[in-house]
């Protein structure tokens, strides 16, 4: 009850002045949230600290690091207003295609894939921050869209551009597991904004159909490259060595686990790198399925407050902005997830917030700044003119 | 208003519903978590009780290589070695001690076993010693207890049926050197090579195939207590090649104790058919590390036999190089079909002097004419009218002076010098030089291979490029067939008068090679003679009436011939190469008419079993026979070869 008065009270007194103080604008930031990233993050110096056999070093201390500073740029995000970070959709859209095209022609190759560069001694994956920005370009678009527009099939092809753009860019990296979690997002924006259910229906079936029809007409060599493409470099020892290794620890852990700092397939390395994308398989052999929920329940958690963020929110940009950043974050868990339990070939995903490495974790604390600054601005006067 | 109403009341029914799939989703991953993590806790348990699984990998059998017809060319031998686990021993120094009681091991091996033990992952076992004997074995299992860690398994090493006579084409494997082993942990492997040249070079991937892994359980002590799961891998493809044993065993023998090259190649297709260098030299010593009086002695060899004769010898192409220039005549309209030119037995340009062959006065001739007597007289005015650009362009269009995109390593391109290459080289290009051209010396030098490129295209008429890989894990390869080929730019019309010119060199009287035409019915070879000087002697290159046979040997010239049969219906082009040869009428032309006779006769082309169905390879082939290859035999009697093996 409380929350939909509340919520019709602000309706009643929108807030006007724009410069409204930035100490009300930081108590209204949504601290559960704050406080699920916060733990997620714990969790991950826990398992860093496991990683490298009990020591703080070289992996928990300098991820603790990363993180503090991206927490800190993600509370001054949240206090910028949501009009201005939407006036910058546009350009940041611009940005982030033009450091894809700088990373393919002056990129380096990690995992079979032209995906990192480093600017000013930063390692930075443009692919990463592609996804906001694309869920920025998307939301600025259809926040003057009315549902009937929404209906509009011309009206659609701009978004639709939006996204093959930058999905076909990260495709030619190649990696094929981030270009579809950039289409998926695009898809679920779209799908927020409007767009008739039976448009989706129709590009699934287009697909689904045309798909075994041009494999079939592939050359042996060709599809080869595809099952390389799919999969570069994620598998190097063959005999799906990593898979295996990461189901033993996953069921070595069994319900309570073997205890912090005790797990066995951890301990002894069994799987190369497993602080990046393996790193979900520390914490469930060493903390076992009630772990593994506990850190499930956090991931879907700030999954779900995305989506009231997204709910409560007064107008389109903020809502399907949240929606993205939503949405992305739930697809990283998801990929991830899926190939740690050998459900899915694709590599080259991590747990985000856990998963060692600066670019992902850099990448998802700005989506979570845009997120707030949604959720403190979600009562402003944003009207469909100030586009 | 009312449309932001209905806009958000849209959006708020999608976000639940996507928000709801999303739920099930995390549902989905939760079930199958509770499923790995509860339901299957006690099968992944036993799989990682603390300490008591090691998992090592093991390395593939690497693929084996055949020639088109299945003769095994390089095969897997089986052999005993002692491989060390750093995961089942409590004490690595104590226990290398104890075997090197038992094995001797000299100080350079026990610093590599050290380096290893160091640097290698737990699963990745470390090679002590392979090749090991009856009596070392039989005294590392009676001390078994000492020995925790070390494991004894039999291994595979490469063995060539046929030795020195396909060396260079099958090529050799040797062991991958430390940042090999780095930079692919299964190159690590015991056990595991690198091709380092020919085929084996060339398709070293599909060769190498991936690891199998044991999981064992073990005790505190080390010892195995039993075997949990394992997976035997996948072992390298069968590489098969496009070469015919028989022909390439009978260009070796007919090569005799000449250095010299002899190829035959599908002109329909590119495929290589026989590619003969010799001498060769014996491709398994690499496998073991090659002896080092063996390796100074192949150093010092001024045959040297290590290099690839038929890919990276560089030779002046001498006559056969006329057609070429022919070509280039015809295309750029310099020569006409109808042109004469008048040869009065040598040629003056400026103050230089250009004899023709023997001083011989051709008198007024054709094309055809010119290259069935090969008159060098003719191919002096042809070059100078054509230029150096326009034959380096036909050159090239031809294979000759071009990368042919091999498939193994080590190919050269050869050269056929432009003007732009004279300058980049800072050197003054006189008309002299593009005389010189018109006749195959100066600065060109060509690969036999590219010769029988040349020969393939003129012959075919398509732009075929030499291969040797038929078929890889059974699959034909790209480039089998003559419609995987393009046309080449080059008129019909011209080809077929130079093929006519060709057909005059050997089967009319007064052509260069009647003596080494084919005596077979109905089927007649062409070719081109070629006699290439390799010396400098500018009084030998002015008189041009030297008497070669009285000269020192390694200042003869080249015998060189170029030829493809049927002429009806081309299919087999060669390019035969005898150093030193001196008259390649005499010396190349006699070898490639018997091969041509062989290719005729047995017509290998195209084929994946011999014409009748009998192996051909039986023709002559050196004394190991394919049959000594152990594939599955006894482990004591591969032991036992592997000793007799070693002598």
């Amino acid at each position: 009850m409380n929350t939909i008065d509340s919520y019709a009270i602000s309706l009643h007194r929108p807030f006007r002045d724009r410069s409204f103080g930035l100490v009300r604008k930081f108590l209204r930031i949504n601290w559960l949230f704050v406080l699920c990233v916060c733990a997620l993050a714990g969790v991950g110096y826990a398992a860093m600290y496991s990683a490298a056999g009990g020591a703080s070093t070289p992996y928990a201390n300098s991820q603790l690091y990363r993180f503090l500073a991206s927490l800190l740029l993600m509370l001054a995000l949240a206090l910028v207003d949501i009009r201005l970070i939407a006036k910058l959709s546009w350009p940041s859209y611009l940005l982030g295609i033009l450091l894809l095209v700088a990373v393919a022609k002056f990129g380096h190759t990690g995992l079979g894939a032209k995906r990192w560069m480093t600017i000013g001694g930063v390692e930075i994956q443009p692919s990463e921050l592609m996804k906001l920005f694309l869920a920025m370009g998307l939301a600025a678009w259809f926040h003057r869209a009315s549902y009937e527009r929404a209906g509009n099939v011309f009206f659609l092809i701009p978004p639709i551009l939006l996204i093959l753009l930058p999905v076909g860019l990260i495709l030619k990296e190649p990696n094929l597991g981030t270009a579809v979690i950039t289409a998926a997002i695009g898809g679920t924006i779209m799908a927020g904004a409007g767009v008739r259910w039976w448009k989706f229906a129709l590009v699934f079936a287009v697909i689904a159909i045309a798909a075994p029809v041009l494999y079939h007409h592939l050359h042996d060599y060709q599809r080869a490259r595809i099952v390389t493409f799919m999969n570069p470099g994620s598998d190097p020892l063959g005999a799906g060595y990593n898979i295996i290794q990461s189901k033993i620890a996953l069921g070595s852990g069994g319900f309570s686990g073997q205890g912090f700092l005790h797990g066995t397939q951890n301990q002894l390395n069994f799987l190369p790198e497993k602080q990046t994308d393996f790193v979900f398989t520390i914490i469930a052999e060493e903390f076992g399925f009630i772990g593994s929920i506990a850190v499930l329940g956090l991931l879907f958690g700030i999954v779900s407050i995305a989506f009231y963020t997204a709910l409560r929110c007064n107008h389109q940009y903020g809502r399907l902005v949240a929606l993205g950043i939503g949405t992305n974050f739930f697809l990283y868990c998801f990929v991830n997830l899926s190939m740690v339990m050998g459900l899915i070939p694709v590599g080259g995903v991590p747990l985000p917030l856990i998963s060692y490495g600066g670019s992902a974790l850099t990448a998802v604390m700005l989506g979570f700044g845009v997120l707030m600054s949604v959720h403190v601005h979600r009562d402003v006067e944003f009207a469909v003119e100030e586009f | 208003m009312k449309r932001e109403i209905t806009s958000r009341a849209s959006f708020s029914r999608r976000a639940v519903l996507i928000g709801a799939a999303q739920f099930g989703l995390f549902g989905a991953i939760a079930t199958k978590l509770y499923n790995l993590q509860v339901v299957q806790h006690g099968k992944y348990a036993t799989l990682a009780q603390a300490n008591s699984i090691s998992e090592r990998l093991i390395a593939p059998e690497r693929g084996i290589i055949t020639d088109r017809f299945g003769v095994i060319l390089a095969g897997n031998q089986q052999h005993w070695r002692a491989l060390f686990m750093k995961a089942q021993c409590p004490d690595p120094e104590a226990v290398l001690d104890n075997f090197s009681k038992l094995v001797a091991l000299s100080d350079d091996e026990r610093a590599r076993i050290d380096t290893d033990i160091a640097d290698r992952p737990q699963y990745i076992p470390v090679l002590l010693k392979d090749f090991l004997q009856w009596p070392d074995m039989a005294a590392i299992e009676v001390n078994t207890p000492n020995l925790p860690g070390v494991i004894i398994e039999v291994g595979t090493s490469r063995i060539y049926p046929f030795g020195a006579a396909l060396s260079h084409t099958v090529g050799y494997v040797g062991r991958p050197n430390r940042a090999e082993a780095k930079s692919d942990t299964v190159l690590a492997l015991p056990g595991m090579r690198i091709g380092r040249a020919g085929a084996e070079a060339g398709q070293d991937q599909p060769l190498r195939g991936a690891p199998g892994f044991v999981q064992t359980e073990t005790n505190v002590h080390g010892e195995v207590v039993r075997e949990v799961a394992s997976d035997g891998g996948t072992g390298g493809q069968t590489v098969t090649l496009s070469i015919d044993t028989g022909m390439q065993a009978m260009a070796l023998q007919r090569l005799g104790a000449l250095p010299g090259v002899a190829v035959v190649m599908d002109a329909q297709n590119g495929e290589i058919l026989a590619m003969a260098s010799n001498p060769g030299f014996d491709p398994s010593l690499f496998d073991k590390g090659v002896p080092t009086d063996v390796w100074k002695g192949w150093m010092a060899d001024p045959s040297h036999p290590l290099q690839d004769r038929t890919i990276s010898g560089l030779y002046a192409p001498g006559s056969t190089f006329k057609p070429t220039v022919a070509l280039a005549a015809l295309k750029s309209g310099s020569l006409t079909p109808d042109s004469y030119l008048t040869c009065t037995g040598s040629f003056t340009l400026g103050d230089h002097l250009f004899w023709c062959d023997n001083h011989v006065a051709h008198g007024t001739i054709n094309l055809t004419t010119a290259l069935q007597v090969s008159c060098d007289v003719f191919f002096y005015q042809v070059a100078l009218g054509v230029g150096e650009n326009n034959i380096s362009a036909m050159a090239k269009q031809l294979g000759i002076g071009t990368d042919l995109q091999m498939d193994m390593p080590h190919a050269s391109p050869g050269l056929v010098p432009t003007l732009d290459w004279a300058r980049a080289h800072n050197i003054h290009w006189a008309p002299g030089n593009t005389v010189v051209q018109g006749i195959g010396q100066g600065y060109t030098q060509v690969t036999p291979v590219a010769l029988a490129t040349m020969m393939a295209r003129v012959a075919s008429g398509l732009a075929v490029g030499p291969h040797i890989t038929r078929r890889v894990g059974g699959a034909l390869q790209v480039g089998a067939n003559a419609a995987d080929w393009p046309a080449l730019d080059v008129d019909d019309r011209h080809l077929a008068l130079v093929r006519q010119g060709l057909f005059e060199v050997v089967n009319t009287p007064q052509g260069t090679a009647f003596a080494a035409r084919l005596m077979l019915p109905n089927v007649q070879m062409a070719g081109k003679t070629g006699t290439a000087q390799v010396h400098n002697d500018s009084a030998a290159e002015k008189m041009k009436n030297f008497d070669a046979e009285k000269m020192a040997f390694l200042d003869r010239p080249n015998g060189l011939f170029v030829g493809f049969a049927p002429y009806d219906n081309p299919r087999y082009a060669t390019a035969v190469i005898v150093e030193h040869g001196n008259w390649g009428a005499k010396s190349a032309a006699p070898i490639a008419r018997d091969l041509l006779t062989y290719a005729v006769l047995n017509d290998p082309a195209g084929r994946d079993a011999p014409l009748g169905g009998q192996p051909t390879a039986s023709i002559s082939v050196p004394a190991i026979a394919a049959t000594d290859v152990p594939a599955n035999a006894d482990n004591g009697t591969a032991v036992a070869s592997t000793t007799t093996q070693t002598q």
